[in-house]
C-alpha cells in the first residue's frame, strides 16, 4: 500500500474508532433527553420548574435572531476580554521570569484570588466607568483571563528540564538565548492550557457581569427579564444560547490549538 | 502429600488470532511441603506466568493446578497462599504493622488477633521497632522484609515471590536471601521463587526449574544437593559453583536453540 | 522548617496587597479625576473620591452604620451576610461532593457509564452552567414535592452543587483509578471483593487526586452561591448586599467595597476549611514535592 493510501485509510479507522468511542456517550445524551422529554409530559412539570426539550427548542428557533443579538454582546465582551488578557498575561509572565521578586510577590497573591469570586469586583467596576459603558465587563474578564494565563505561562517559562538549561549554558549561550530557545518553546503548551481554561471562563465572566446593573442588551440579562416576565421557557432558550456560546469558544481554543501544533509529538 | 502440583498446564493468550501468544505449553511441576523450587529462565519463558497460574490469577487454557490438594481457586478463596512481587507494594497511608495486617482484615480476623499477629511477624522479620513507621520512612531491603511478613501473615503453606529482590543492591539482596531461608526454615513454609539471578536461584533452592520461551516450558529440573543448610560459606563451596555451571548449561542450552532468533534478554551472572 | 516558608508566603502576600493598595492610591493621584481616553477608547476610570474611595475610607467604613440613624454597624451586616452565604455554600458543597465522589465510583465499577457520562462532565466544566442560576432560584416559594416547599436559598445551594460536583467528579474518579496495578493485583490474590478493594485500596489511594479536586468544588459552590444571590438578589447573602451597596454608590462610595471584601472573605474561608482537610487527610503520606 503506498503511503497516501495507507495514512488515509489509518485516518477512516482512527475517526471509525472515535465514533465507536463516542457510541455510549450519545446513547446517554438521546436516553436523558428522552427522559427529560417524558417526565415533563408525564409529570406534567409546570415551566417555571422545567421546561420540555422540545419547548425549549421550540423557543430557541423563536427567538433565535434575539438570541443571536445578545450572544453577540456577551461573546464579544468575552472575547475582547480574551484577547487583551491573553496579550497582557503573556508579555506579564515575561517580566515575572526576568525579575524573579516579583514572582515571589504575585505567585501568592494569584492564588488567594482563585479562591475568591473576583467577579464582584464588577459592583466596584461600574462605579468607576459611566453607566452606559461595556467597559466594566470587559476589564472584569480582562482581570479573569489576564491571571488564569499569568499563571500558567509563568509556570511554562520557568518548569524547564533542569538538563535543557544546563546544556545551554555550556554552550555559554545568554539568559535571553535559553529564553528564546528553551523556555519560549516550552511555554506554548501552557499557553494552550491556559486557554482551554480562559476561554468558557470568559464567556462565564461576561455572563456573570451583566448580572450587576448596567446595559442590559446581552444573554444574561435577558434570561432575568424572561424570567420576572413568566416567560420561563424562553429562557431556557437563552440558557441554550449561552451555553452554545461558552462550547463555541471552548472549542475554537482547542481548534486553534491543534492548527497551530500539527506535527508536534504530544 | 504435595504442597502443589501442576499437570500438564498450558497457557495461550489470544487464542487463534494473529497475536497469539503460547506463554506455557505442557508444564507438569510437583513440589513437596517445605521444599524451595526456582524458576529460571530467559524473558518469555513463561516463568511469571506459571506463578500468576498457580495464584489463580489467571486461568489455564488446558491442565490442573492443585494447591494444597485443592483447586487453585479453592486454594485462593482460603488463603492458602501468600505472594510478593518485585515492587515491595506496601500501602503508603497504612503503617508498617498496619501493612502487615491487610490480608487478615480482609479475612475478619478481630482486632487483637490480628495485632498480635503483626507482632509476631515483625519479630519473624527483625523488623519490631519499626511497627509504626511509615513504609516510605523505611530502606527497600526493610520493605521487602515487611512484603514478607505481610505475605506469611496468615501462616499460609505456601509462599509464591516474583523476583522479590530483583530491586535490591547486591549487599542487601545476599543478606535478604539469608533472612529468606531463616524465616521459610522457622515457618516450614513451602517457595516457589522466581528469578533472573543464576546464583540466587541456586543458594536458596532444592531445586531449580529451568524454563525457555517459543514456547514457554519447562526444559530441565536440577537437584541442586547442598544439603539442607545454607551459611556464609556455601557460596564459596564446590558444590555451589558446579550446581552454578550445570543451571548457566542447561540455561545456555536453551539459549543456543534460539541463538538465531531475536536477541533474547538473558539471565545475569549476579 | 514549614513555619519558615508560612511566614515567607504570608509577608509576600501582604506585601502584594501594599502594592496593590499603594497602586490604588497613585492612580488616584496621577489619574483623571473624571475619566478619560486612551487610544480613543474611554477606558480610563475616573479618579475621583466618588468613584475610587481612598482605602482608607473603605475600612474605616466598616465602623460606621449601616443606615443613617441605624445602630448596627457595617461590619456585622457584613459579617451575617458572609456567615449566611457561608452556610449556603457549605450545603452545597457538601452535596456536590457527595454526588461527585458517588458518580466517580459508579463510573470507575462501570466502565459504560464512565464512556457515557464523562464527556459530558468534562464539558459541562466550559459550558456556563451558571446561566441556570435565575431558573433554578425561582423554584423557591413555588416547587413542592409533597409537603416539603422549596426554599429559596435551597437554590443557591444547588447551583454551588452544579458547580462543585464536576470538578470533584472527574478528580476521584482519576484517584480511583490511580491504584497502581501491582496492588490490584495483590487485592486479587487475596480474594478481596470489589466494595473490599474500593474502600482498602482505590479510596486511599485516591485522596491526593481528591485534595485538589475538592479545592475545585469549594471555589465553585461559592461562585454558584454568589451568582445565585446576585442574579436574584437572594435575602441575606453577602451577594445581595453587593447589589444594594452598589446601587447607593454615588451617595456611599465606600461602602460596596465592605461588601466586596466581604465576599473575597467568603471565598477564602471556605479555600481554608478545605486547606484544613488537606492538612489532616495527607498527614502521613509521603511529601511531594511542591511547586
Amino acid at each position: 500500500m503506498s503511503t497516501a493510501a495507507r495514512t488515509n485509510a489509518s485516518a477512516t479507522t482512527r475517526v471509525l474508532g472515535r465514533v465507536r468511542q463516542a457510541g455510549p456517550a450519545l446513547v446517554f445524551g438521546i436516553l436523558f433527553l428522552a427522559l427529560w422529554e417524558s417526565a415533563v409530559r408525564g409529570f406534567d412539570l409546570k415551566p417555571y420548574f422545567l421546561a420540555a426539550p422540545s419547548k425549549i427548542f421550540e423557543q430557541f428557533v423563536k427567538n433565535a435572531s434575539r438570541i443571536w443579538q445578545a450572544s453577540m454582546v456577551s461573546g464579544g465582551n468575552a472575547l475582547i476580554g480574551l484577547l487583551i488578557g491573553t496579550v497582557l498575561g503573556v508579555a506579564m509572565s515575561f517580566v515575572l521570569n526576568r525579575y524573579k521578586f516579583l514572582g515571589e510577590l504575585i505567585t501568592p497573591l494569584a492564588i488567594a484570588l482563585n479562591a475568591i469570586p473576583i467577579f464582584v469586583l464588577v459592583a466596584v467596576l461600574n462605579n468607576m466607568y459611566s453607566i452606559t459603558s461595556e467597559i466594566p465587563r470587559r476589564v472584569m474578564v480582562t482581570l479573569v483571563v489576564y491571571f488564569i494565563v499569568l499563571v500558567n505561562v509563568a509556570k511554562g517559562l520557568t518548569q524547564v528540564r533542569s538538563t535543557h538549561v544546563e546544556l545551554m549554558k555550556s554552550y555559554a549561550a545568554s539568559d535571553f538565548a535559553i529564553l528564546r530557545k528553551v523556555r519560549v518553546p516550552n511555554a506554548v503548551p501552557f499557553l494552550f492550557t491556559a486557554l482551554k481554561i480562559a476561554a468558557p471562563a470568559s464567556v462565564i465572566t461576561a455572563f456573570v457581569s451583566e448580572y450587576f446593573g448596567g446595559l442590559q442588551n446581552g444573554l444574561g440579562s435577558r434570561i432575568t427579564s424572561n424570567i420576572a416576565n413568566a416567560k420561563n421557557a424562553a429562557a431556557w432558550a437563552y440558557v441554550l444560547g449561552a451555553c452554545l456560546l461558552g462550547l463555541a469558544f471552548y472549542i475554537a481554543s482547542i481548534i486553534l490549538e491543534g492548527v497551530t501544533r500539527r506535527g508536534e509529538a504530544k | 502429600m504435595s504442597a502443589l502440583e501442576v499437570v500438564g498446564a498450558s497457557k495461550i493468550f489470544n487464542q487463534g488470532t494473529t497475536k497469539q501468544v503460547d506463554a506455557l505449553i505442557d508444564v507438569s511441576l510437583t513440589v513437596q511441603p517445605g521444599e524451595f523450587v526456582s524458576l529460571i529462565g530467559p524473558s518469555g519463558c513463561g516463568k511469571s506466568t506459571l506463578l500468576r497460574l498457580i495464584a489463580n490469577l489467571l486461568e489455564p487454557t488446558s491442565g490442573s493446578v492443585s494447591v494444597n490438594q485443592k483447586t487453585a481457586a479453592q486454594a485462593r478463596l482460603d488463603q492458602d497462599y501468600g505472594m510478593a512481587f518485585q515492587q515491595a507494594g506496601l500501602f503508603d497511608w497504612r503503617t508498617v504493622s498496619k501493612n502487615i495486617e491487610l490480608p487478615l482484615e480482609l479475612k475478619g480476623w478481630e482486632k487483637s488477633k490480628r495485632e498480635t499477629r503483626a507482632k509476631e511477624m515483625l519479630e519473624l522479620v527483625k523488623l519490631p521497632e519499626f511497627a509504626d513507621l511509615y513504609p516510605w520512612q523505611l530502606s527497600g531491603g526493610m520493605q521487602q522484609r515487611i512484603a514478607i511478613a505481610r505475605a506469611l501473615a496468615s501462616h499460609p503453606p505456601l509462599l509464591l515471590m516474583d523476583e522479590p529482590f530483583g530491586a535490591l543492591d547486591e549487599m542487601t539482596r545476599e543478606y535478604m536471601q539469608g533472612e529468606l531461608l531463616r524465616i521459610c526454615g522457622e515457618t516450614s513454609t513451602t517457595v516457589v521463587f522466581v528469578t533472573h539471578s543464576i546464583p540466587e536461584a541456586v543458594y536458596l533452592s532444592n531445586r531449580v526449574v529451568v524454563m525457555s520461551p517459543r514456547p514457554g516450558r519447562i526444559t530441565k529440573v536440577i537437584e541442586v544437593g547442598l544439603g539442607a543448610t545454607r551459611n556464609e560459606d556455601t557460596r564459596a563451596a564446590d558444590g555451589f559453583f558446579k550446581g552454578i555451571t550445570s543451571v548457566r548449561e542447561a540455561l545456555r542450552g536453551t539459549h543456543a536453540e534460539h541463538a538465531a532468533a531475536n536477541a533474547v534478554r538473558g539471565v545475569e551472572d549476579r | 522548617m514549614l513555619a519558615r516558608r508560612i511566614a515567607y508566603r504570608s509577608s509576600m502576600f501582604v506585601l502584594a496587597i501594599a502594592s496593590v493598595v499603594a497602586l490604588w492610591e497613585l492612580y488616584k493621584v496621577v489619574g483623571p479625576q473624571d475619566g478619560g481616553k486612551l487610544f480613543g477608547v474611554s477606558i480610563l476610570p475616573r479618579a475621583n473620591d466618588t468613584a475610587m474611595p481612598h482605602i482608607w475610607s473603605m475600612l474605616s467604613r466598616y465602623g460606621r452604620p449601616e443606615v443613617r440613624g441605624s445602630d448596627t454597624k457595617i461590619w456585622s451586616v457584613v459579617l451575617s451576610g458572609l456567615l449566611f452565604s457561608l452556610r449556603l455554600s457549605l450545603v452545597g458543597f457538601f452535596l456536590g461532593t457527595t454526588i461527585g465522589v458517588g458518580l466517580a465510583v459508579l463510573m470507575s465499577r462501570f466502565r459504560v457509564v464512565q464512556r457515557g457520562l464523562l464527556p459530558y462532565l468534562v464539558m459541562s466544566q466550559t459550558v456556563p452552567l451558571i446561566a441556570l442560576a435565575p431558573l433554578v432560584v425561582s423554584w423557591g416559594g413555588k416547587l413542592e414535592i409533597g409537603s416539603f416547599l422549596w426554599p429559596r436559598w435551597l437554590s443557591a445551594s444547588i447551583l454551588g452543587t452544579f458547580l462543585a460536583f464536576f470538578p470533584i467528579a472527574v478528580g476521584t474518579l482519576r484517584g480511583l483509578a490511580s491504584a497502581p496495578a501491582a496492588a490490584l493485583e495483590l487485592m486479587d490474590s487475596y480474594a478481596a471483593s470489589w466494595k473490599q478493594t474500593l474502600f482498602k485500596l482505590k479510596f486511599p489511594a485516591a485522596v491526593p487526586y481528591m485534595v485538589p479536586a475538592l479545592k475545585l468544588g469549594a471555589s465553585g459552590s461559592v461562585i454558584g452561591v454568589v451568582v445565585a444571590e446576585i442574579s436574584t438578589g437572594l435575602k441575606g447573602g453577602i451577594g445581595r448586599l453587593i447589589i444594594e451597596y452598589a446601587r447607593e454608590a454615588t451617595g456611599d462610595p465606600a461602602k460596596v467595597f465592605t461588601a466586596v471584601f466581604g465576599a473575597a472573605a467568603l471565598g477564602i474561608t471556605m479555600a481554608g476549611l478545605v486547606a484544613l482537610s488537606d492538612v489532616l487527610l495527607m498527614r502521613n503520606r509521603p511529601k511531594e514535592s511542591s511547586t
